[in-house]
This record gives structure tokens, C-alpha cells and sequence, in this order.
């Protein structure tokens, strides 16, 4: 039996999958946006984000009184240019979520069909080391690592990424588990293929689809727990415009009422993970009723 | 003259409404029998002929997605489909009884034997907790468990599958109901323990005058217990009658066929016989006939026209254009 | 149940032991770990004199081994910034964070397996919805955001409630609603999952067989069944909140352990940072293993089994 054959079939049906109705198109528009203006924020901007002026600070969004149009969403307690680090937030967010998805996707979905396909001690050590590193939250655990190494945006992503890969493994896992026993697999081993090459052409296109509406619903969580580290201090570092890092500093002026510093940041993060999670629902409903427990 | 039938059926359809109503799937169309009390009737058919769903629509037991789209059920003379839900519910477990095919899954896993066994006398007749499992115990021995004053605390899982069966057995029986159905009682047990528990069926419907009816793809319980057999395919009733006479004399072409596929100690032929083709798919019927793809008998007629109902006797009836004529096979 | 049980104490020592490995090798990671283990600011002979202390120079099996003999002893290490051991820190802290997860999980409970089961018997199409809503944005909204809203909210534009600090029901409303949001919305996906699956099972049917009223099929039969996974799933949730509280802790400025992890991170403590962590993880696995331990109590199959 080809792999490739059936990771074509796989992908066909995916594609066909999506083409029908109850479409996110909200959900996917928002994302869209959100990308768009990471690309695009140098040109999107209309200020630069790390540099303000002081005797601009507190500045309220420009339909309130004592704001300004050069100032359409307000500043920050440093003077500094909401909108613009809005803007850029959007590059940090998605620029850290995404990789984090992607390192933590690449390497539970690895360890997965390890785990899974391999079975014996690999498996045992494997899923012994998942339980344990599931057993500590996410949260605490990269708390734990940041203080360890040190918050920079790289190491965010490197933490992101061995703190959730986990939960790739453990669902991976349980998927290959029930595929060794289909038989397009076992006449690949009849057919005296390597096990490398049957993990490679077979297991993994198949897995796919989990690995994506993992990915997806994933990315809202990386979203919201990178926001919490910035928010602690612990993650992207000043004074990069990391969306959680502004709730903080929002925070300084809560109680005199500048209430844009911390609605604007969080409805942005909101729009982000909202549209992830609906993104995610919808995806997982549509490729695999099986994956309805994830 | 012969007494008013227990049960009867008049032209019954049940069918299954897909959310956005475009696909219909006739599960029943337009089944019409009759049931004495005290006799036994088999109804017979492959998987998806709608035997289960008849069942559930006599008790009006239907999942939301399915619909009683038209004929009559009377049941002791009285019209099922006038009933309110309240009332619907008295009847439920108290006259009409159902045992299901998976003993272990009918059974809830939180609670005692002596709770769930107890729960019907409690609800239908008012019974108080003492009376209840007093009634329940006499309930099990009446089922042939032993050992019931022990038994009666003990949870379902702590009992092997032939006496689950026998628990479900005596919840049906605890009102003395007046018709039990019993959807393929047997296919979960072993064998040795089926023969035991089909005489445990017939004994107990002797010493209740208990009306039986047996879903059932089993020919051969069919003709052990049953006075008359109903056979289905693809949701209609294609013939229905005494047994003795049906199995003598199939009307039908696919009462034959299935029979025929019945393998027999010294038959002489090689191979097996079966059923050209495939189970027809539900949802897109072939006009006409349902069987007419796979019929070995099968005419134009049969493709453009679906039979109607012909008596070949008093409560005899074949839905075929081209019935077989009385006489051995 | 004795064997289940002995195998789940066995898996929660593992469990135990392998948590230590982890945090200790990771604190080895960064390649001086001395830099760590010091005050900041601390000079050349301070950093000479921590290795010493903690034998870094030692074969890796030597530190743990001293590390898990400290552990078992009780020390976990003393804080910079207060002067104590950091376990007496943790003890005396835990109980506000208790306290607020005790006053989330009452809320996530109350709101969420009642709507869970409307959702899944379908009572009433407005309460579905209203339901859907609900659990979406709780499930998407960080807690740390709806903690500073309703701040923005209650506090600086309503004036109804403080906005930091701890000593009265006021005090506990706004931070227990923040934290226990996300899990009222995750304990009513549950429990309106569970419910259906529940609801639709082949023991519900025959209930309704039997011709038991609707009210005793669902009060009974699904009800019991389908609470299982739930229970389940919040006592696990109770640590996890524990945990997460960290950033409503900190929004609040709530006396918890979660506000002493940030201090220790705002203040460079390290020891305190680690021992959380470690005391954190623990909880863990130990409030899981109580949970099994239950699970086996409510569930006669485990019950009776040998």
C-alpha cells in the first residue's frame, strides 16, 4: 500500500472537509487581520512603539477629552504610542505563539509516534517523563524555566515549546496507538517496510489532522500564557511591545482610571484566542468526529 | 370466533428525519400484524430491517430524530398513539415489557441488583422499599439465580453474563406485564447458556400467559419458540404467518432465501447458498420492490411497483407479486 | 481496591521522584547554577563560597542526592528577601490560596454542572445559548484580564469592592470570579458531555423502559453516572487553580502562594521560586492521588474488585 497515496487521500479529504458550510469566516478574518498587521506593522504603524515622549504621557484615546489625533488610541505611562505597540504586540504574539506551537507541535507529534509506534521502553520512558511534566502546570512550570534562564523572546519560545509539547504527545500517542492496528499498516509491515519508513509515510500524514486542530485550539493557549508571563515580568522583556507586558504597565494606572491601558491590550489578546479557539472547534468537528474528547 | 388480538398493528411507518429534513429513512413502512395473547411471535430480518424500531415505536420509545408518520397500534383494545406521555409511561414496564440484546450495558453499574430489580415494583404499584426487595428476591428466584438474598446486594458487574440476563429478565416480568419483547435476548450469551435461558422464557410466559415477542436474526429460535414469525427487509413486513406453514412453505423470495441459507446436516450440496447483493441502503430505496435487486424472481413489475399486501390465508400475508405456491421446498 | 490503590501510591512516588530529577536538572541547565543559588549582587567570594555550600563542583548523582536528602528533611532552601525558610513562607501562605480556590470551585461548580445538565436535557433554547456564550469566553478570556476589568469596574468606577488585599467577602468576590470563570466553563463542557453520552446509554434506555418518570431517569440513572468524570476533573482542577491563581493573585495583591512565586521572581529569590515549584508539583500529584483514591470509593466496580 503507498503512503503517499494515502496522505494524498488524507489531504484530499481534509480540503473537501473544510469546503462546506457553518464556515468560520469571523474567526479566520480576524486571524487574518491580526497577520496582516504583524506583517505589515512598520508600514501600519503610525509611531514608533518603544520610544515616547514623556511630556505625552496618559494620553486618553482621541474621542475622550485631552486626547489627540496623533494619538488615536491614547499613550502609555512612558508616552508612548498605543496603537503602534498594539500593532507591534500583534508581530510579538503571533511571531511567539506560532513558533511555540510549532516547536512544541514538532516535537510532541515526534515523540508521539514514537512513543506510540515503538512501544516497549521508549514508550514507558516517554510517557512516564509526559506524566510527570503534565503533572506541573503549564503556567508554574514556565515561571520555573524563565526565572531559570531568563526572559528573552527566543527563550520564551524554547520554554513555550517544552512545557506544551506534552500535550501533543499524549494525543498523538493514543492516535497511533489505534492506527498500528489498521490494516493499511500492518501490510506495509507484511510488505517488509522499515519501521522508519512506515512511521514516516504512513503514521505521520495520518496524524496530521489531530495535529492541526491541536495546533490550532494550542495557539490560544500559548496566546493567553505568554500574556501571563509578560503580565509577571517574566516574558518578552521590555521594552518590546508584548501585549501582556502592557496589561502590566495598564496596570500602573488602573486605579486613576486610564482604563484604555488595560481594555485596549486585553481585547486584543481576546479577538486573538477567540478566533483560535472557534478556529480550533470548528476544525476539530469537521476533520475528525473521533478527536470531539480533545 | 376467535378472542380480540392482544396487540395489532395497522399500516405503522416510522421514519427518521435528517436536522435539515432532506434525507428520510422509512425504518417502518407500513407494517401490519397481529399478536394473541399468550403466543409468541418471532420477527426476523437482517441488521437495519427495522426490527429494533418497531419495538420502540409499539412502546413510543422513538429518539428525537424519529417520527410515527402514520397507521394504528391497539393494544388490549386500546389506541397506543392516543396516548398521552404520562400515560404511555404507566404502561411502560408495567404491561408492556422490553429486555434489550446487552445485559451488562442495561444494567447501571452504580447501583444493587435488589435497587434496579425493585425500581419498576416501586414506581408502578407503590410498593415500599421492605416489600420492593422482598418481591425482588422472589423476582430471582423465580429467574433461577441462586443463592438471591446474597445476590441482591451485589452490583451488576459482579455477575456473569447469563445471570445479567436473567436480572433483566425479572425486571421485565416484576409487574406482570401483559406482552414482553425481547430484542436478541440471546446474542450476547453463550451457547450452552441461550437453550437455559429461551426455556427460562417459555416457562416463565407459560406460568404468566405472557405474550412474547422475539426480535431475532436466529431462524432456528424462531422455530423453537415462536407460534408465528414476521420477517422484514428494508423496514416492510414481506410476509407474516404461522410458522409451521412458513417454514414449510416460504411465500416469499427472500423468506426462501433465508431459510435456504440455513446449512443442513446432510445436504448434499458443495457450497453454501447466500443472498446475492448487498442490504439496500435505507435512505435511497430502489422504486418499487425493496428486494427486487437481489430477487431471483424479480420482473418489471418488480422495479417499478412496491407489492401490496396479499392474504394468503387468515392471518397469513406476503407483500410479492409472485408469491410461491403452497407446497414444499 | 487494595491493589488499585497500591498501584497509584506506587505511580504518585515515581510520579514524586521524577519531579525532583526534573526541576533539579533544569536548575543545572543553565550552566552556573551558583548564579542562582546566590542573593543578587553578591560578590566573587559569595559565589565561591555557594558552591562550596551546595557541592557544585561534586558528580551530578552527589547534588542529588544531597538535594533529595534536604528535600526529605524539610529544607527547601531560605528566602532572600525574608530571612526565613521558605517552607515556613509556603505553609503560612497556603491557606489564603486555599481559600480562594475554594471560593472559585464553589462558583465553578454552582454555575457550571447546573447549566451543564440544562444544556444536555435541553430544557430551554435561551439558556443554551446564553450557556455557549458564557463558556466560550470563559474558556478564552485570560483570568488575569477579567481580573483587572472587573477592577476597572467594581473598584475604580463603582466603588463598590477593594481592589487588593484580603480580610472579607468583598474581598474574596472579584478575585474568586476572575479565577473561577475559565473552569465554571471547562466543568460545564463536562458536564453536558458526559451528560449526553450518559443520557444516551443503553441503562437510561431501559429506565425509560421501565416506565420511570423523566424526572427519576435523570435525577438518578444520568445524574450519578454522568457526575463521575466531573468530580473527577475538579478535584485535579483544584490544585490546578492553586496554580493559575498566580496572576489573579498577583492582580489582587491576594496573600497567596501564588503571590509569593511573583515576588520571587520580582525579587530575584530564587530559593523561594524553587521550592514553589517544587511544593506546587507535589500538590499535585498527591491531591491526584487522593482523587483516584476516591474515585475508587464512589465507583463499586473498584470498590468490590480484589
Amino acid at each position: 500500500m503507498n503512503g503517499s497515496r494515502s496522505a494524498t487521500l488524507t489531504v484530499t479529504w481534509r480540503l473537501a472537509a473544510l469546503r462546506s458550510e457553518g464556515f468560520p469566516t469571523i474567526p479566520i478574518a480576524i486571524l487574518g487581520l491580526l497577520v496582516f498587521v504583524a506583517l505589515f506593522a512598520n508600514v501600519l504603524a503610525p509611531d514608533d512603539p518603544e520610544v515616547g515622549r514623556l511630556g505625552d504621557r496618559f494620553r486618553p484615546p482621541v474621542w475622550q477629552q485631552g486626547g489627540s489625533e496623533a494619538h488615536l488610541l491614547g499613550t502609555d505611562h512612558l508616552g508612548r504610542d498605543v496603537l503602534s505597540r498594539l500593532i507591534f504586540g500583534a508581530r510579538v504574539s503571533l511571531v511567539v505563539g506560532f513558533t511555540a506551537v510549532m516547536v512544541a507541535g514538532v516535537l510532541g507529534t515526534a515523540l508521539g509516534i514514537l512513543s506510540g509506534y515503538l512501544g516497549g521502553w521508549v514508550d514507558q520512558v516517554i510517557m512516564r517523563v509526559t506524566d510527570t511534566w503534565l503533572a506541573l502546570p503549564a503556567l508554574t512550570f514556565a515561571i520555573f524555566l524563565a526565572a531559570v534562564v531568563g526572559p528573552s523572546e527566543m527563550n520564551i519560545v524554547i520554554i513555550l515549546g517544552a512545557v506544551y509539547w506534552t500535550r501533543y504527545a499524549r494525543v498523538i500517542r493514543g492516535e497511533v496507538l489505534s492506527l498500528k492496528e489498521r490494516d493499511f499498516v500492518r501490510l506495509a509491515i507484511v510488505a517488509g517496510c522499515s519501521k522508519w519508513t512506515i512511521m514516516k509515510r504512513h503514521i505521520l500524514p495520518n496524524v496530521l489532522n489531530s495535529a492541526i486542530v491541536l495546533g490550532t485550539l494550542m495557539l490560544g493557549v500559548v496566546v493567553v500564557t505568554e500574556a501571563a508571563l509578560s503580565f509577571l515580568g517574566v516574558g518578552v522583556p521590555p521594552p518590546k511591545p508584548a501585549w501582556g507586558l502592557m496589561l502590566a504597565d495598564g496596570k500602573k494606572g488602573l486605579m486613576a482610571g486610564y482604563w484604555w491601558l488595560t481594555v485596549l491590550p486585553g481585547c486584543c489578546i481576546m479577538l486573538m484566542v477567540l478566533s483560535a479557539n472557534l478556529l480550533g472547534d470548528w476544525l476539530r468537528v469537521k476533520l475528525d468526529p473521533q478527536l470531539r474528547q480533545l | 370466533m376467535s378472542p380480540a388480538p392482544l396487540l395489532e398493528l395497522r399500516g405503522l411507518s416510522t421514519h427518521y428525519v435528517s436536522a435539515r429534513g432532506t434525507r428520510v429513512v422509512r425504518a417502518v413502512d407500513e407494517v401490519s400484524l397481529s399478536l394473541a395473547a399468550g403466543s409468541t411471535l418471532g420477527i426476523v430480518g437482517e441488521s437495519g430491517s427495522g426490527k429494533s424500531t418497531l419495538a420502540l415505536t409499539i412502546l413510543r420509545l422513538l429518539p428525537p430524530a424519529a417520527r410515527i408518520t402514520g397507521g394504528e397500534i391497539h393494544f388490549d383494545g386500546e389506541d397506543l398513539l392516543a396516548k398521552s406521555d404520562t400515560e404511555m409511561r404507566r404502561i411502560r414496564g408495567k404491561r408492556i415489557a422490553m429486555i434489550l440484546q446487552d445485559p451488562m450495558a442495561s444494567l447501571n453499574p452504580l447501583f444493587t441488583i435488589g435497587d434496579q430489580v425493585s425500581e419498576p415494583l416501586r414506581v408502578h404499584e407503590g410498593l415500599g422499599r421492605r416489600r420492593a426487595w422482598s418481591r425482588a428476591r422472589e423476582l430471582m428466584k423465580a429467574v433461577r439465580i441462586p443463592a438471591p438474598e446474597t445476590r441482591v446486594r451485589e452490583y451488576p458487574h459482579q455477575m456473569s453474563g447469563g445471570m445479567r440476563q436473567r436480572i433483566v429478565g425479572a425486571i421485565a416480568i416484576s409487574c406482570a406485564p401483559q406482552l414482553l419483547i425481547a430484542d436478541e435476548p440471546t446474542t450476547s450469551l453463550d451457547l450452552t447458556i441461550q437453550a437455559q435461558y429461551l426455556n427460562l422464557l417459555r416457562d416463565l410466559q407459560r406460568q404468566h400467559q405472557l405474550a412474547l415477542i422475539f426480535i431475532t436474526h436466529n431462524l432456528g429460535i424462531v422455530a423453537k419458540m415462536c407460534d408465528q414469525v414476521a420477517v422484514m427487509y428494508a423496514g416492510r413486513l414481506v410476509e407474516w404467518g404461522p410458522v409451521t406453514r412458513i417454514f414449510d412453505a416460504p411465500a416469499h423470495p427472500y423468506t426462501r432465501a433465508l431459510l435456504d441459507s440455513i446449512p443442513r446436516m446432510g445436504d448434499g450440496r458443495a457450497r453454501l447458498t447466500a443472498i446475492d447483493g448487498q442490504p439496500p441502503d435505507l435512505a435511497a430505496l430502489p422504486p418499487g420492490c425493496a428486494f427486487h435487486p437481489r430477487c431471483p424472481k424479480a420482473a418489471a413489475q418488480c422495479r417499478e411497483q412496491a407489492p401490496a399486501e396479499t392474504a394468503l390465508g387468515p392471518r397469513h400475508t406476503v407483500r410479492c407479486f409472485f408469491p410461491a405456491a403452497a407446497g414444499p421446498r | 481496591m487494595k491493589r488499585y490503590i497500591v498501584k497509584r501510591v506506587g505511580y504518585a512516588l515515581i510520579s514524586l521522584v521524577l519531579l525532583s530529577i526534573t526541576i533539579f536538572l533544569f536548575v543545572r541547565l543553565t550552566g552556573d547554577p551558583a548564579v542562582l543559588l546566590v542573593e543578587p549582587g553578591a560578590s566573587q567570594a559569595d559565589l565561591d563560597a555557594i558552591r562550596t555550600q551546595f557541592g557544585l563542583d561534586r558528580p551530578l548523582w552527589v547534588q542529588y542526592a544531597r538535594f533529595v536528602e534536604s528535600l526529605v528533611q524539610g529544607d527547601l532552601g531560605h528566602s532572600f528577601y525574608y530571612r526565613t525558610p521558605v517552607l515556613e513562607l509556603y505553609l503560612s501562605r497556603l491557606p489564603s490560596s486555599l481559600l480562594l480556590a475554594a471560593a472559585a470551585m464553589a462558583f465553578s461548580l454552582v454555575i457550571g454542572i447546573p447549566t451543564g445538565i440544562i444544556a444536555a436535557v435541553r430544557v430551554n433554547r435561551w439558556w443554551d445559548s446564553a450557556g455557549k456564550v458564557f463558556a466560550l469566553l470563559g474558556l478564552s478570556l485570560p483570568s488575569f484580564w477579567v481580573g483587572l476589568l472587573l477592577i476597572l469596574f467594581f473598584s475604580v468606577y463603582l466603588g463598590w469592592l477593594p481592589s487588593s488585599g484580603s480580610g472579607s467577602v468583598a474581598h474574596l468576590l472579584m478575585p474568586a470570579f476572575a479565577l473561577g470563570w475559565y473552569f465554571a466553563a471547562a466543568h460545564m463542557r463536562l458536564t453536558r458531555s458526559s451528560m449526553l453520552d450518559v443520557l444516551g446509554s443503553e441503562y437510561v434506555k431501559l429506565a425509560r423502559l421501565k416506565g420511570l418518570p423523566e424526572a427519576l431517569v435523570i435525577a438518578k440513572h444520568a445524574f450519578k453516572n454522568a457526575l463521575i468524570p466531573v468530580l473527577t476533573l475538579a478535584g485535579i482542577n483544584l490544585v490546578i487553580m492553586v496554580n493559575v491563581a498566580v496572576v489573579v493573585e498577583t492582580v489582587f495583591a491576594w496573600p497567596g502562594i501564588g503571590r509569593l512565586l511573583y515576588e520571587g521572581i520580582a525579587f530575584r529569590d530564587f530559593p523561594v521560586v524553587q521550592a514553589t515549584v517544587i511544593l506546587n508539583g507535589a500538590m499535585v500529584v498527591i491531591v491526584s492521588l487522593l482523587v483516584d483514591i476516591l474515585y475508587a470509593v464512589i465507583d463499586p466496580r473498584i470498590r468490590l474488585a480484589r
